[in-house]
């Protein structure tokens, strides 16, 4: 019988979804059986996804100056 | 907006041109992967001088050494690691700061962080201005150790694979996971502050 600490134990590799369908079946079984599982999987599910959505911001134009400027400082030195 | 790697550009060709001493076609590699490098170096430096330090010299070290980039990895994958280890090295040049090492023994006991249990609402994010939400994301990063930071934005926010995640760290791939699972609960508990659905109480599945 799968425990809630198997379960957890297994998490990472559930939501990546990269574990063979023996286990998952086993799993799935317990998450329908045991609500905090459940809860737990789901809101980690949502928080990946939340991060997996956000856009880097865009670079600040200062900063985006000084590397242009640095590169192609770069540049000409290397093809002097 | 930075558009994710696979899509767009003919990559392999900009990198050959490049490495021909190409400036534009480098340049727009650079537009490309700038704002990932940024955001991931100001997530391992905590620090946004350090991380323009970094983005400069990653891109400089990228280009200074085009030529030995072997092309059976991804591009986007070998200037990731440069920043890396150009942004470990920030962090071991501040002695100051004693946990910045990526190597020290962490607790990897079995006891996986896990006190708030709560339901969220659907789409909980959707509460929040972008602002509120980049802010809250943003901190709630922070606040890991650097251990499970590095690999949570390496893997989870950068989307490189569990391989070469553990590769770009130096890890083996079971240590790469069970970072990864506890940056995870970690976050989650942090996030369930924000994102829980209303009136539902801490514990009230148990």
């Amino acid at each position: 019988m799968l425990t809630c600490k198997d379960f957890l134990n297994e998490l990472t590799d559930y939501l990546d979804e990269c574990l063979d369908a023996e286990v998952r079946t086993k799993l799935e079984r317990h998450i329908t059986e045991c609500p905090n599982c459940w809860v737990i999987a789901d809101t980690t599910r949502k928080t990946i996804q939340i991060y997996k959505g956000m856009e880097p911001y865009p670079i600040p134009a200062d900063v985006e100056t000084r590397l242009m400027q640095a590169l192609e400082k770069k540049m000409t030195e290397k093809h002097k | 907006m930075i558009v994710s790697s696979q899509a767009g550009i003919d990559e392999t060709t900009l990198v050959l041109q490049a490495r021909e001493g190409n400036a534009r076609a480098f340049g727009e590699l650079v537009k490309h992967y700038e704002g990932k490098i940024f955001r991931l170096a100001q997530h391992v430096t905590q620090n946004r001088e350090d991380a323009e330090d970094v983005l400069q010299e990653t891109f400089m070290k990228a280009y200074e050494h085009l030529d030995q980039f072997q092309g059976n990895s991804k591009f986007y994958t070998w200037i990731v690691r440069i920043a890396v280890n150009q942004a470990l090295m920030k962090l071991r040049r501040r002695k100051t700061d004693r946990s910045v090492s990526l190597d020290e023994a962490i607790d990897t006991g079995e006891d996986t962080v896990v006190r708030e249990i709560a339901a969220w609402g659907e789409d909980p994010e959707q509460r929040f201005s972008r602002e509120e939400l980049g802010s809250i994301l943003d901190s709630a990063i922070q606040s890991l150790e650097p251990p499970y930071r590095s690999v949570f934005v390496l893997r989870d926010i950068d989307e490189l694979s569990t391989e070469e995640t553990a590769d770009v760290l130096g890890l083996s791939v079971p240590a790469v996971k069970s970072r990864l699972l506890r940056a995870r609960l970690q976050l989650r508990e942090k996030l369930t502050r924000f994102f829980k659905r209303k009136g539902d109480d801490a514990f009230a599945y148990l």
